[in-house]
């Protein structure tokens, strides 16, 4: 046999992908890389030109980033007592001292509230919406689900005065409850489509069976049309969590203290005490870990073809 | 088990007429077989059956008592579906288990599990219990299917075809599995098959459909014996029943259009010659394809086994059926 053949790429044209896909990876992840490593430099090397790629590591950026310091002079230095912890130290080598903590735990614990919170309202009401059009006679389906899908045919924040004013009226703003409302709005129409798609491929004599087996429909629907869902539902949730995770406009717009998400206050860090560069990367460092460990942990739902094979086509 | 009594029941969809005015007692402990084209309603009656369609017209009676209002887990029916329908996301152990643990039936663990065993052992899948649902063969998922079923102890089996995706031993294995365990249990089954075998060997009672009109109910024999038209003489019998001209042989009653006749119901040696086209050696019978003023004519060659194509065989009805014009039998 030569090394032709009609379903195998030659050896060749697998090492050409193979470098495109290298390639692309390594300019996409490149300014995930800058981050992640300005994050650990000092403020110094931050900003050095040309960029340094070897550097002496550091945690001051982490440390700036929980804290809130005041300048003091040598002299107040001297009078202290030694300090009582490493970030201590690293503060004090700046000649400051700790004043308290920031508001990046605060501010990051919003973002997980209204995050997650909207995330699983959107696939909660997506999933229930989408059995239903998928299942049930519904009038006027085409209309309203052209109707919910319409919703995203202009960018949210074409409607942001509509909805800062509402939110002013209804006292909704700067809360929490506003804002897992508010991203549940963008997010239902996705969820219902992709839902809905996800449902529509999961065979009725399923349910059928479930329901001469002595179940209710409610009760097919939750232990057979669920699991087989699953799959639809973490996806779904994956792109729900992305979308209010990272959401910036409105969150500028409607939050400003008590329920403001991280997004808006990341930027906010540089101009404490200078351009702290890498305090800002530490942010937005931590910032991807939970979108990263809530697709990671769903990402063994991703694999289509659990359903495949039990119905006979 | 119970009896189940349709009357009049009618079903539509959009403009099809699926079910039309279908009366038809399944009496306890009987075996009902539906027999009939694709589309000719054997599904559609056994979902209405289910309850998993709702009829336009007429009463569904189980165990005396109408049941047109109840969900399908209030009729207590089993149905095996066609397309096996097993739940992919479970075990071969826990989809038989699942009727079992319904709000329906609410079975302790241990009956469970002595009850999966023994269907287990029946349909020969025991050592398959721990496989998920997807990872077995086509004629494993369908064992599986009918052991959902055979768990329960439910008011009447409706089972959809339930052998025909199986390889043909298996097929006639579980085609005597299932009727011993029918007579057995003294359930109450109705069976809906494209295969002729199945309908003669298991049913006690054979409905034929046509367009979603029962069109005759009765024993096999009298279904094979004796059809009230040509449809009903035409979906049983391998080969098939003979059609031919009234005329071609003498003796037709008036109004008689055409003539049925069995392959086995044709005798040689004297009557009209027609040519042998084809002969077929089956084992067990010999097949004479014979040509007769321009028709085909398929019977069993009664007692030579030397027959070659171009010889000649003279042939005479020895029992058969007549139809009138619209095809309704008259003698």
């Amino acid at each position: 046999m030569s090394s032709y053949s009609i379903t195998e790429p030659s050896s060749r044209q697998k090492w050409a992908a193979g470098t495109l896909v290298i390639v692309y990876a390594v300019i996409t992840l490149l300014p995930l890389v800058w981050i992640l490593t300005t994050g650990f430099k000092s403020p110094v090397d931050a900003i050095a030109y040309p960029p340094k790629v070897l550097f002496e590591p550091s945690l001051e950026g982490y440390v700036n980033l929980f804290t809130t310091r005041t300048r003091v002079t040598p002299e107040q230095l001297e009078s202290l007592p030694p300090p009582a912890s490493w970030y201590e130290q690293i503060v004090r080598n700046r000649d400051m001292v700790i004043a308290g903590p920031s508001r990046y735990g605060e501010r990051f614990l919003n973002s997980v509230i209204i995050g997650f919170g909207s995330t699983f309202l959107s696939v909660f009401l997506g999933t229930l919406a989408a059995y239903a059009f998928s299942r049930f006679k519904v009038p006027m389906k085409d209309d309203l689900l052209f109707f919910i899908l319409s919703t995203r045919m202009m960018p949210p924040i074409a409607v942001a005065i509509p909805i800062f004013l509402m939110f002013r009226t209804l006292g909704l703003s700067d809360t929490h409850l506003g804002m897992i409302l508010l991203y549940t709005a963008v997010n239902i129409s996705l969820a219902v489509w992709l839902l809905k798609g996800f449902i529509d491929e999961i065979p009725r004599e399923y349910e059928e069976a479930a329901l001469i087996d002595g179940y209710t429909r409610f009760q097919a629907f939750y232990k057979v049309v669920l699991p087989q869902a699953a799959t639809g539902i973490a996806s779904t949730a994956i792109f729900c969590l992305i979308f209010s995770w990272n959401e910036y406009a409105f969150a500028v717009l409607l939050t400003s203290g008590t329920a403001q998400t991280a997004p808006p206050f990341i930027p906010t860090i540089i101009g404490v005490g200078g351009q702290d560069w890498p305090a800002v990367a530490a942010g937005a460092t931590l910032f991807l870990v939970p979108v990263m460990v809530f697709t990671i942990l769903l990402r063994k739902h991703l694999l289509r073809g659990i359903t495949f094979g039990a119905v006979r086509k | 088990m119970s009896e189940v009594k349709l009357s009049g029941l009618s079903k539509a969809f959009g403009d099809t007429v699926a079910v039309n005015q279908v009366s038809l007692t399944i009496a306890n402990g009987a075996f009902v077989t539906l027999l009939g084209p694709t589309g000719a309603g054997k599904t559609t009656i056994l979902r209405l059956i289910a309850g998993l369609e709702q009829p336009d017209a007429g009463d569904l009676v189980i165990g005396g008592r109408s049941v047109v209002r109840d969900t399908p887990a209030q009729r207590n029916v089993a149905m095996v579906f066609q397309q096996y329908s097993l739940y992919p996301h479970l075990s071969v152990r826990d989809n038989l288990a699942f009727p079992l643990r319904s709000p329906l039936l609410k079975t302790p663990e241990d009956l469970i599990d002595r009850k999966v065993a023994e269907v287990a052992e029946v349909l020969k899948i025991s050592h398959k219990l721990n496989n998920r649902a997807t990872n077995l063969s086509g004629g494993e998922m369908q064992r599986v299917s009918i052991g959902r079923a055979l768990v329960r102890n439910p008011a009447i089996y409706l089972m959809d075809e339930p052998l025909s995706s199986l390889d043909a031993k298996l097929r006639s294995d579980l085609r005597i599995e299932l009727k011993r365990i029918q007579a057995s249990l003294g359930a109450t089954m109705l069976y809906v098959t494209h295969d002729q075998i199945e309908a003669m060997t298991m049913a006690t009672h054979v409905g034929v459909l046509d367009e979603g009109r029962l069109v005759q109910f009765g024993s096999p024999r009298e279904i094979y014996e004796d059809p009230v038209n040509l449809y009903v003489a035409g979906r049983l019998g391998q080969p098939r029943i003979n059609v031919l001209p009234a005329d071609m042989f003498a003796g037709a009653p008036t109004g008689a259009k055409t003539i049925g006749l069995r392959p086995e119901h044709i005798s040689q040696g004297e009557g009209k010659t027609c040519n042998v086209r084809r002969v077929e050696h089956l084992g067990d019978q010999i097949r004479l394809h014979l040509s007769l003023e321009g028709h085909d004519i398929v019977t069993l060659s009664e007692n030579r086994m030397d027959y070659e194509p171009g010889d000649t065989v003279a042939i005479q009805p020895r029992k058969p059926l007549f139809f009138d014009a619209s095809g309704a039998r008259i003698a």
